[in-house]
C-alpha cells in the first residue's frame, strides 16, 4: 500500500523530533543568532530527510538523522598529510574544536580570516549576508534540511573574505580523536571583485560530521576548492557546499573520497553572473561492503553565457556502493549556456553497484548541455595488454584505476595540488614505487 | 552535389511538406460524431463499476477483480512527481461509460453497426472493412498492396465497435478481439494473464483502469504462430466529460511474432478529458512483440484549454528466454502525457526496445520514457528517446535502467536527446541508472540543442520558408525513431511531426 503523503510528512517530522533533543544552539552576537533561528524554523518546517525521500533515493539518511552517531574506530592513516610540501596556511579542527596549538596564526596577505566562533560573539559582521542566506537559497526547488540544521547548530568554522589574491592557500585540516564525536561545522567565504583563495580540506572531522560551506564569488574572482575525505573506514560525512558565482568569475573543486562508511557530498551552485565558470568533480576510491558514497551536484544557470562542468569518476570494489545525482538547471533566459557533465563508474567485482540520476532541466533554447554516464567492469583488452607486456595481474588492474581517476583529478587547475593528488592516489594503489 | 530534390527524398517526405502547407495548423480530427449516446451516471463508485461489468455481461470473478481494484484506488494518492501541472481532476465529475445507442444489443456483425460509426472511421481514415491496406495513411494508395493486411479492433467512447478479419486470423490460430469478448470467450486466458504484468494495484491510473476499465483488445498468438497481418487498435474519444479507460492484453505464446499498432484521436473541446488505459503484454519464450502508437490525441488549443490528459500505464513482460519486445511510439498529442511503456526483461537473453518521439507544442505537456528491468542473464535494451519542445511546452525524458545483480553480461545503451525551439519551452531529462553488477554495462547519453542555425540557413537558401525548414530539420533529427516503424505509421508520424510544430516559429 503507498504511503500518504501526509505519512511521509509525519514521519519527516519525527525524524526531525528524534534528533533534535541533542542539539543546542550556542550562544552568539545578534546577527548569528537572527540567522540560527532563521535556520531552527526552516528545519521545523521541513523536518528530516527520511528513506522514502525521492532526493534520498539512493542512500539512506539515517546515518545523519540519528540522535547520536555510530561508534567510528579511529583510523591509523587518515590521510592528513595529502597536502605535505605545498606552502600553506594550516588551520586545524579535533573532533570539531578549533586546535590553537596546531594551527597557523589566522593571518595571511590578501585575505581576512577568524573562526566562526570569534564572529559569533559581534553584534554585526559581514558574514550577515551569507550565512544562512545561501542555504536558504538553495532550498528551492529541492528541500536539504540537513543544511538548515547546520545553520542552527553549528558550533564553530571559518569565516574567510579574499580582498585580494590570497598568498597561499588555506589548509583546514581535520583531526579526530574520538570515535563517538558529533561535528557540526560552518565556513563563510567571500570573495571579493576580481580576489582569488584556494581551500584545502583533508581528514574527517569526526565520527559524523555536517560540514556546510557558502561560498560567493564576486565578479570576476576566483575559488578553487581541493579537498581529501580522509582514508578514514568508519566516520560518516554529509556535506554541503553552496556557491553563487558572479560575472566572469570562476569556481573550481574537487574531492577525493577515499572510502569511508558513509559520505554525502552536495554540492549547490548558481551562476548569477555572466560568462562565469562552474566545474565541480570527484573521485572516488571505494573498497569494502559498507563503503556508500554519494555525490549530489545542483547547478543552477540563471544567467547568459555561462560554462559549467560536472565530471566524476567512481572506482568501486568489494561490494561498494557509489550514487551520483547531478542536475544542470537552465532557468529561462539563461542563453548560451554549455553544460556537460559525465559520471563514470568502474565496478571491480560484482557486488559493487552503481546508482545514477544525471538530470537536465532546461527552460532557454540556445543552449548546449549534455550529460553522459557510463558504467561497466575493467576493460579486458586493455587488461590484456598490459599482462602481455609483463605487467601483473593486479598493477595492471590499479594502472587502469589510476588512469580513469586521473580524469577526473585533471580538472584542478593547479599542477602543484594536481601532483599532490595524484601521488596519493598512487601511493594508496601501493603504485608509488614504480612511478 | 546533390539537389534539393534529393535532400528531401534522403530526410523526409516531400508529402510531408507539402502536408504542412495544406493543413494550416488545426487539429485534424477534432470534429464530433453526432451520435446517440447512452452514458452511466456521472462519478465513480462500487455501483458504477457492477454496472460496467453489467454492461460488459461479465462473469463474478472479473467483477470482484473490478471491486477490489476500486477499494485500492480509494486508498490511493494521485501522483505528483512526473513534472507537469494541471488543474486538479474532479474524479466524480466524469462520466466513466459511454456507448452508442445502437450497442443496446451487440451488433453481431460490422455489417449490423450504425452507418454513423462507420462514418467515423471512414473520416479518421480507417475505414472498417476488410481491405488490402490500411488507407486513409496518404500515399498508402502508391504503395504495392501485396498482401499488407491490417486487422483492425475500433474503440469508440467505452465500446469496441468491431473487429476486422477475425475470421481469417482463426485460421492462424490468432485471437484477436475486444477485451470485454475476451472476458466471456476466453476466461481461462484473461484469468491467467489479466493483471500479471501490471497488477491491479500498481499505481493510481491503472488501479483506476482495473476498476473501471470498459473495453479495449485482446490478443492471443499462439505458440510458433507467425500473425499473418498486423493487428492495430484504434481508440476514438467522442463523448464529451467522458474519461476513457481501455485495457488491451497482448499474449504472445512461446515462438510467435505479432505487430500490434495504436493511434487514437479524439475531438475538440473546451475541457480535458481523461483517458487512463493499460496495456499489458506478455511475451514467452522466443516470441516477438512490436507495439507501435501514434497518439494523437486532442492536445488542447492554443491556450491550453481542453485537451486529453493520458496518463497511460504500459508495460511488458518477457518471460521466456530470448523473448523480444520493441516500443515505438510517436507522441504528438494530448494536452498532459504521463506514459513510461516499461520492459521486464525476465528471460535470459531476451531484449527490450524503446523508440521514442515527443513533440510537445503550444501549451502541451508531456513526461514520458521508459523503465529497462533487466532480471536475466545476458539480457539487451536500447533506449532512443528524441523529444521536441516549441512555444510554451515542457517535455521530459524520465526514465530507468536497472540491472538486478542476476542479470549477468546485462547491456543498455540510452540516448535521449532534445531539441527546443522558441524561448520559452523547456526540455527536462530524468534518467535513472541502477547497476547492481558488474559483468553488466550500460552507457546513458543525452543532449540538448536548438536547431541547427546552419541547416536552418542551408534550406532556407534553398527557397523553404523557415516552417518548412524547421520541419525538415525536426524529420531529421527523429530518424532513428521513425525508421523503427512500421510503413503506414511511419509515413503519418512524419507528416504528424510537421504538423505538431506548426505556428512555432516566427
Amino acid at each position: 500500500m503507498a504511503i500518504k503523503r501526509a505519512q511521509l510528512k509525519q514521519q519527516k517530522q519525527d525524524a526531525l523530533a528524534a534528533r533534535q533533543p541533542v542539539l543546542s544552539m550556542p550562544e552568539g552576537g545578534e546577527w548569528i543568532t537572527a540567522a540560527r533561528k532563521d535556520a531552527a524554523g526552516r528545519l521545523d518546517a521541513m523536518g528530516l530527510p527520511i528513506r522514502r525521500d525521492e532526493y534520498w533515493k539512493y542512500t539512506r539518511p539515517d546515518a545523519f538523522t540519528s540522535a547520536a552517531p555510530e561508534a567510528a574506530a579511529l583510523a591509523d592513516d587518515a590521510g592528513a598529510q595529502v597536502f605535505e610540501g605545498v606552502d600553506v596556511l594550516t588551520v586545524v579542527f579535533r573532533d570539531g574544536a578549533f586546535d590553537a596549538d596546531a594551527s597557523d596564526a589566522l593571518a595571511l596577505d590578501g585575505v581576512e580570516i577568524s573562526r566562526l566562533a570569534d564572529a559569533a560573539q559581534a553584534d554585526i559582521h559581514w558574514a550577515k549576508d551569507i550565512y544562512g542566506a545561501l542555504e536558504t537559497a538553495g532550498q528551492d526547488p529541492v528541500e536539504r534540511p540537513l543544511a538548515a540544521l547546520n545553520t542552527a547548530y553549528a558550533t564553530d568554522g571559518l569565516v574567510i573574505r579574499a580582498t585580494g589574491a590570497a598568498a597561499k592557500p588555506i589548509h583546514v585540516v581535520y583531526e579526530r580523536s574520538s570515535d563517538t564525536s558529533d561535528v557540526v561545522l560552518h565556513h563563510v567565504i567571500k570573495v571579493e571583485e576580481g580576489a582569488s583563495v584556494t581551500l584545502l580540506e583533508t581528514g574527517a572531522a569526526g565520527a559524523r560530521a555536517n560540514t556546510v560551506t557558502e561560498v560567493t564569488v564576486a565578479d570576476t574572482a576566483a575559488f578553487h576548492h581541493v579537498r581529501s575525505q580522509g582514508r578514514d573506514q568508519e566516520r560518516q560525512l554529509l556535506t554541503h557546499m553552496f556557491a553563487r558565482l558572479g560575472s566572469e568569475s570562476t569556481f573550481k573543486s574537487f574531492t577525493l573520497t577515499p572510502n569511508g562508511k558513509m559520505t554525502r557530498n552536495e554540492c549547490i551552485m548558481e551562476l548569477t553572473g555572466d560568462d562565469a565558470i562552474a566545474h565541480v568533480a570527484g573521485a572516488l576510491m571505494a573498497d569494502g561492503k559498507d563503503v556508500h558514497q554519494d555525490d549530489t551536484i545542483f547547478i543552477t544557470h540563471d544567467a547568459v553565457n555561462c560554462e559549467s562542468r560536472q565530471v566524476f569518476k567512481k572506482v568501486l570494489s568489494n561490494g561498494a556502493t557509489g550514487v551520483f545525482q547531478g542536475k544542470i538547471l537552465v532557468k529561462q533566459g539563461a542563453q548560451k549556456t554549455d553544460g556537460y557533465q559525465i559520471s563514470q563508474s568502474l565496478l571491480l567485482d560484482e557486488d559493487s553497484q552503481f546508482l545514477a540520476k544525471p538530470e537536465l532541466e532546461i527552460y532557454a533554447d540556445d543552449v548546449a548541455c549534455s550529460h553522459g554516464s557510463t558504467s561497466g567492469a575493467i576493460d579486458e583488452d586493455a587488461l590484456y595488454y598490459l599482462r602481455a607486456r609483463g605487467i601483473p595481474h593486479r598493477k595492471a588492474q590499479d594502472l587502469m584505476v589510476l588512469a580513469f581517476l586521473a580524469e577526473a583529478v585533471d580538472e584542478i587547475e593547479s599542477e602543484e595540488l594536481r601532483e599532490a593528488i595524484l601521488r596519493r592516489i598512487r601511493l594508496w594503489l601501493d603504485l608509488e614505487d614504480d612511478l | 552535389m546533390a539537389t534539393l530534390d534529393d535532400e528531401i527524398r534522403e530526410g523526409v517526405d516531400r508529402e510531408t511538406v507539402e502536408t504542412v502547407r495544406a493543413m494550416g495548423g488545426t487539429y485534424k480530427y477534432g470534429w464530433d460524431t453526432d451520435i446517440e449516446m447512452e452514458y452511466a451516471p456521472k462519478g465513480v463508485n462500487p455501483d458504477i463499476v457492477r454496472l460496467i461489468s453489467e454492461k460488459n455481461g461479465e462473469p463474478e470473478w472479473m467483477t470482484e477483480w473490478r471491486l477490489s481494484a476500486f477499494e485500492r484506488w480509494e486508498q490511493m494518492e494521485e501522483p505528483d512527481w512526473a513534472m507537469v501541472t494541471y488543474p486538479e481532476i474532479n474524479f466524480q465529475d466524469q462520466y466513466y461509460y459511454a456507448r452508442p445507442k445502437s450497442f443496446e444489443t451487440k451488433p453481431k456483425s460490422l455489417d449490423e453497426v450504425d452507418p454513423k460509426l462507420l462514418a467515423t472511421y471512414e473520416k479518421l481514415g480507417i475505414p472498417l472493412k476488410e481491405q488490402m491496406i490500411l488507407a486513409g495513411v496518404e500515399g498508402a494508395e502508391d504503395m504495392p498492396a501485396e498482401g499488407r493486411k491490417v486487422a483492425v479492433d475500433a474503440v469508440f467512447d467505452s465500446v469496441s465497435v468491431g473487429t476486422t478479419f477475425q475470421s481469417e486470423l482463426k485460421k492462424a490460430g490468432v485471437i484477436f478481439c475486444s477485451i470485454s469478448e475476451a472476458i466471456k470467450e476466453h476466461p481461462e486466458l484473461v484469468k491467467k494473464y489479466l493483471g500479471s504484468v501490471v497488477p491491479a494495484s500498481d499505481n493510481f491510473y491503472a488501479t483506476l483502469n482495473s476498476a473501471v476499465f470498459s473495453d479495449g483488445s485482446f490478443v492471443y498468438i499462439p505458440p510458433g504462430v507467425r500473425c499473418p497481418m498486423e493487428l492495430s487498435t484504434y481508440f476514438r474519444i467522442n463523448a464529451e466529460n467522458t474519461g476513457q479507460f481501455e485495457r488491451t492484453l497482448i499474449i504472445a505464446d512461446k515462438g510467435s511474432y505479432v505487430s500490434y499498432l495504436e493511434g487514437c484521436t479524439a475531438p475538440q473541446r473546451d475541457t480535458a478529458q481523461l483517458h487512463a488505459a493499460v496495456v499489458e503484454i506478455i511475451i514467452e519464450e522466443d516470441a516477438e512483440v512490436k507495439y507501435s502508437t501514434v497518439q494523437n490525441w486532442f492536445p488542447g488549443d492554443e491556450e491550453g484549454k481542453g485537451g486529453i490528459y493520458n496518463f497511460v500505464t504500459k508495460r511488458a513482460d518477457c518471460r521466456g528466454d530470448r523473448a523480444k519486445i520493441m516500443w515505438t511510439q510517436v507522441e504528438t498529442g494530448s494536452a498532459v502525457t504521463w506514459k513510461y511503456p516499461s520492459c521486464i526483461l525476465r528471460g535470459n537473453e531476451s531484449q527490450g526496445e524503446f523508440y521514442s518521439i515527443a513533440i510537445a507544442n503550444n501549451m502541451q505537456q508531456a513526461d514520458t520514457g521508459t523503465k529497462m528491468i533487466h532480471l536475466g542473464k545476458d539480457t539487451k535494451s536500447r533506449i532512443v528517446s528524441k523529444g521536441i519542445s516549441a512555444g510554451q511546452a515542457q517535455n521530459t525524458y524520465r526514465g530507468a535502467v536497472t540491472m538486478h545483480p542476476k542479470a549477468k553480461n546485462g547491456r543498455n545503451y540510452t540516448q535521449c536527446d532534445s531539441l527546443l525551439i522558441g524561448d520559452q519551452c523547456g526540455a527536462h531529462t530524468v534518467p535513472y541508472i541502477e547497476v547492481r553488477n558488474n559483468s553488466a554495462r550500460v552507457e546513458h547519453e543525452a543532449t540538448t540543442s536548438k536547431v541547427d542555425d546552419d541547416q536552418l540557413f542551408y534550406c532556407r537558401q534553398r527557397g523553404m520558408d523557415e516552417e518548412e525548414a524547421v520541419a525538415l530539420v525536426v524529420n531529421g533529427f527523429c530518424k532513428e525513431v521513425l525508421q523503427a516503424l512500421p510503413m503506414e505509421f511511419a509515413m503519418e508520424a512524419q507528416q504528424l511531426v510537421a504538423i505538431s510544430l506548426e505556428g512555432s516559429v516566427g
